[in-house]
């Protein structure tokens, strides 16, 4: 049916080139980095060596006494503005628990003073000679013991609070909370024919964009902030600054050029504030490029879990019950706490609306450790390790092919779940039924292409200590975040016939700007390269949250084809009034308006007339977008491994991720999405590791160290897009950049448990943690 | 002191500071196709060739590559007429964010000139260098593969 809708599409559903695509591989167009400025300085920050400690004083006499050196801030020289770095929508429902600069450190690597030099040597030189007095607090390092009595209170401040009324009791480490359930659970669990309880522990792990934090920031000649900064969320920078340096959002312009990646490591206001605050404070432009090591010690991370899950099933397989209870490390600060926690519930839980009781109990604890953020699969990617495992374990138990599970348990066309009108982001979420589920193709076509159905047949490809198995699981998400989120988009004609797009949209390197020229291309019927992007420029383009939350396709797609209806309907009517018809009697043909007698218009001629000839006006429109409803991609992963027995090692064999995400507007791209969040997905799963001193210090802060995948850690991989279509996206779309990297942490995990029969509960899946759990088998 | 460079052909003198870093230099002197990633030698985001090698331009003071020729991402081809490689990357979809992608470009360009029909084996060793956190490595691996039939003759 999907073909069917999408059959005529001239743009949509064609792999068109990507609009900066020759541009950045000819190395041409800019990242924050490539501008410099006249007479510019360079920021460096000095950072916390202690995990948690107060700052008794700071002496930075001897570092501005520096040539060199401009200026240095401290706590001292900005006023206390407590706010959050979430960059989300306003009333953020994270706490406001941080400050540009405070008089406490609450992890290593935490802010101390800000230093600006002439170059960035003797920034680091300067930082080096700024003596800081310390009273150093005993460190929270165990999420489990945050919450004890007595423990180290880590936002000890008066000023920290909530401006939403969501739970927050800082007294005692709790930066968030969540409670929901339906139905009687106990009695679900006593009719249980089985029961399977775990706990699972999901890792640490940082986003690792190859392009790191960076910004530069000048006062303007009419006395603007002016900031060009790497962001995923243009127009929550501009609000959030605004907030933190009191300044009215007019005084305030953020540009975003090129990005480098983010993965929702810049969805935070992590480094802008300081930049404009040092730009204010020396009157000159300001550069600050995070260093590596900061990307991994002080910007932000995956949340790491405490998975508890107990599922009770009938003999059959069919899902009674589940309660998940998950204990969450935000770190030092809770942005994004309260709605990561409510995503590992409500990303998670409808996929199984069998199950007739439900309960979900998410706390969210302070810890003196790296802080949490948003990151690709948002808490999904977590709770799926632990659900995802537990119904293997259910597969195992009842002799079912876990394949067979999930079909009989998955929601279906036409379903719903409880769980979409409980829990939302900050409030009650929101009531759908699922209209376009094409997780029975996915499960259907990955089986085909893994060779499902052959894979006892390969188990003897692997001998000697070596050991083959088999994982699977499946998987949805959302497409954006349904009566909060909000993209516009605003298009002009121009005498050519070419069409200016402006929005607020942010293309941090997913292809968002050719994605959504192609949607206002099949509107306006035109080929993609008579649309001219702009994106992102709080000065010039409308408003859009920014890139997250699997929204810019589905939402801003949506908002650009709202946009394009408009400036049709224009131009129709101008159309009309040359070919002297009446409105009804015209339609759009390819870049031309055609009556009912075959005379037509070009759209060069309607531009030219509507400019110059009569009636003069600009045929251009804006429009808006908000979504009621969040449609879930779904998708199935396979994985194949071998288990090396005596050593511990998980070789990745093959991989099969087969998603379903609506109609693909460039389906090269969306693979791309698919394949870039599966690869992101198998090195969180395989190897990315955060390794820890005993007092709260990272110790593998480098890319030497903190091992991302490289190409020859690649196995065979495919993706497969399967194609439904979404009616209320644009043209059929749905989200696909984030749903990928929630599968392989359960499905290798899956794998390796049908290899050598070890359920590992924790990731990574290193050697020596294999290793070791193979000795205590053998040692039974 | 003076050190000379033939950078993507054309020669050139710099007064540097033996510190000075062939990135540094580089970029300074409007090479911005070089970037900078990690900055402490291991993203390849830096990859510049010298004398045909891909180097990694972070870890090498500039004056240690006094004589060379150094070809930057600009010396390939423009947007305009872009060189194989480039429009192979882009026609595939090897570029999404596209910051690693001139390291990426320069490393196969040195790859293609000892392998011109490289195994996905090797374009996978000889691409170890280069990360990319958006792709998944996938449509890099066919955009080399297809540079390369084309720069055979093939299409």
């Amino acid at each position: 049916m999907s073909e069917q809708k999408t059959a005529n599409f001239a743009q949509v559903g064609k792999s068109v080139q990507k609009i900066d695509g020759l541009a950045l591989a000819c190395g041409k167009d800019k990242f924050v980095e490539d501008y410099d400025m006249q007479n510019q300085l360079y920021l460096k920050v000095l950072r916390s060596p202690h995990a948690h400690a107060r700052i008794l004083s700071i002496d930075s006499s001897e570092a501005e006494a520096m040539e060199g050196v401009a200026a240095v801030l401290t706590h001292a020289d900005l006023p206390r503005v407590p706010h959050t770095t979430a960059g989300q929508g306003y009333p953020e429902p994270s706490p406001y628990d941080s400050h540009t600069l405070d008089n406490k450190v609450r992890y290593v690597g935490d802010r101390v003073a800000a230093i600006a030099a002439e170059t960035p040597e003797l920034a680091r030189e300067a930082a080096q000679k700024i003596k800081v007095e310390y009273e150093v607090l005993e460190p929270v390092l165990d999420p489990r013991k945050a919450t004890d009595e007595g423990a180290p209170v880590i936002h000890d401040e008066d000023d920290c609070k909530v401006i939403i009324p969501i739970p927050y009791e800082p007294e005692r480490n709790l930066a968030s909370a969540v409670e929901f359930s339906f139905g009687d659970l106990e009695e679900e669990f006593a009719k249980s024919d089985i029961i399977v309880e775990d706990e699972y522990e999901s890792h640490y792990a940082q986003h690792c964009p190859v392009e790191p934090h960076v910004c530069i920031s000048y006062i303007d000649s009419r006395g603007r902030v002016v900031i060009r900064t790497s962001t995923q969320v243009p127009f929550h920078v501009r609000r959030i600054v605004a907030q933190r340096l009191e300044l009215p959002e007019k005084k305030i312009r953020v540009i975003k050029p090129r990005i480098g990646g983010g993965f929702g490591a810049k969805q935070e206001v992590l480094v802008e504030d300081i930049v404009a605050a040092m730009a204010m404070k020396t009157g000159r432009p300001v550069k600050f490029l995070m260093t590596r090591e900061e990307e991994f010690v002080s910007s932000r991370t995956r949340h790491p879990q405490i998975i508890n899950v107990t599922i009770g099933a009938d003999s059959d397989g069919t899902i009674r019950a589940i309660n998940l209870d998950v204990l969450m490390n935000t770190g030092a600060y809770g942005g994004h706490a309260l709605t990561v926690v409510c995503n590992s519930g409500s990303k998670v839980l409808p996929l199984y609306n069998t199950a007739k009781a439900v309960k979900f109990n998410g706390k969210v604890v302070y810890t003196n450790l790296p802080v949490g953020g948003a990151y690709r699969g948002y808490g999904a990617t977590q709770t799926y390790f632990a659900v995802e495992s537990a119904l293997d374990e259910i597969a195992h138990r009842l002799d079912i092919d876990p394949v067979k599970l999930r079909e009989i348990n998955h929601i279906k066309n036409g379903e719903t779940s409880p769980v979409f009108a409980a829990l939302g982001e900050g409030k009650e979420g929101v009531e759908q039924t699922i209209e376009s589920c094409g997780l029975p193709q996915c499960l259907e076509q990955g089986k085909e292409a893994f060779g499902w159905d052959t894979r006892e047949e390969r188990r003897s490809l692997s001998s000697g200590s070596k050991r083959r198995g088999f994982g699977i699981c499946t998987l949805m998400q959302g497409s954006s975040i349904p009566e909060i989120d909000m993209a516009a988009a605003s298009i002009k004609m121009n005498e050519d016939g070419s069409f200016n797009l402006l929005m607020g949209a942010t293309d941090l390197g997913t292809g968002s700007d050719t994605v959504l020229s192609q949607i206002a291309a099949e509107t306006l019927n035109v080929p993609t390269e008579d649309i001219i992007p702009y994106s992102s420029d709080t000065d010039l383009t409308p408003f859009d949250v920014g890139a997250y939350a699997s929204s810019t396709t589905y939402l801003s797609g949506k908002a650009v084809d709202k946009c394009a209806g408009k400036v049709k309907q224009q131009i129709l009517k101008v159309g009309a009034e040359m070919l002297e018809v009446e409105l009804e009697d015209v339609s759009l043909g390819a870049k031309k308006v055609v009556d009912s007698s075959g005379n037509e218009v070009s759209y060069e001629e309607i531009a030219t007339y509507s400019l110059y000839e009569s009636n003069q006006h600009q045929i251009a429109a804006h429009d808006s977008s908000i979504s009621h409803k969040s449609p879930p991609p779904f998708s199935a992963h396979f994985a194949e491994v071998e288990v090396d027995t005596e050593t511990g090692k998980v070789e990745l064999i093959q991989y099969v991720n087969a998603t379903d995400c609506g109609t693909a507007i460039h389906p090269r791209l969306a693979e791309g999405q698919c394949e870039g969040a599966t690869v992101n997905g198998l090195s969180f799963a395989l190897t990315e590791e955060y390794q820890f001193s005993s007092r709260g210090k990272m110790l593998n802060a480098s890319f030497d160290s903190y091992n991302i995948y490289k190409m020859p850690d690649m196995p065979e991989l495919k993706c497969i897009l399967v194609p439904t279509y979404e009616e209320t996206g644009p043209y059929g779309a749905k989200s696909v950049s984030e749903i990928g990297i929630n599968g392989p942490l359960p499905a290798i995990g899956n794998a390796i448990f049908d290899a050598v029969g070890i359920r590992i509960k924790e990731g990574p899946f290193k050697p020596d943690k294999l290793l070791a759990e193979l000795e205590k088998t053998e040692a039974r | 002191m003076e050190i000379k460079l033939t950078i993507n052909g054309d020669s050139k003198k710099f007064e540097v500071d033996p510190s000075t870093r062939l990135i540094d230099l580089l970029r300074s002197a409007g090479y911005q196709g070089v970037k900078k990633g990690c900055d402490e030698g291991h993203c390849g985001s830096c990859t510049v060739l010298l004398d045909g090698q891909p180097i990694l331009s972070c870890i090498k003071f500039a004056a240690q590559a006094d004589g060379a020729e150094i070809t930057t991402i600009e010396g390939m081809g423009t947007v305009n007429d872009p060189h194989p490689l480039q429009q192979s990357f882009v026609d595939k979809g090897a570029v999404q964010c596209g910051f690693c992608i001139p390291g990426m470009i320069l490393s196969s360009k040195s790859l293609l000139e000892t392998h011109p029909d490289p195994t996905e084996d090797e374009i996978k060793r000889g691409l170890d260098g280069n990360y990319c956190r958006c792709t998944g490595y996938v449509k890099q691996i066919e955009a080399v593969q297809s540079a390369a039939q084309k720069m055979r003759g093939g299409i």
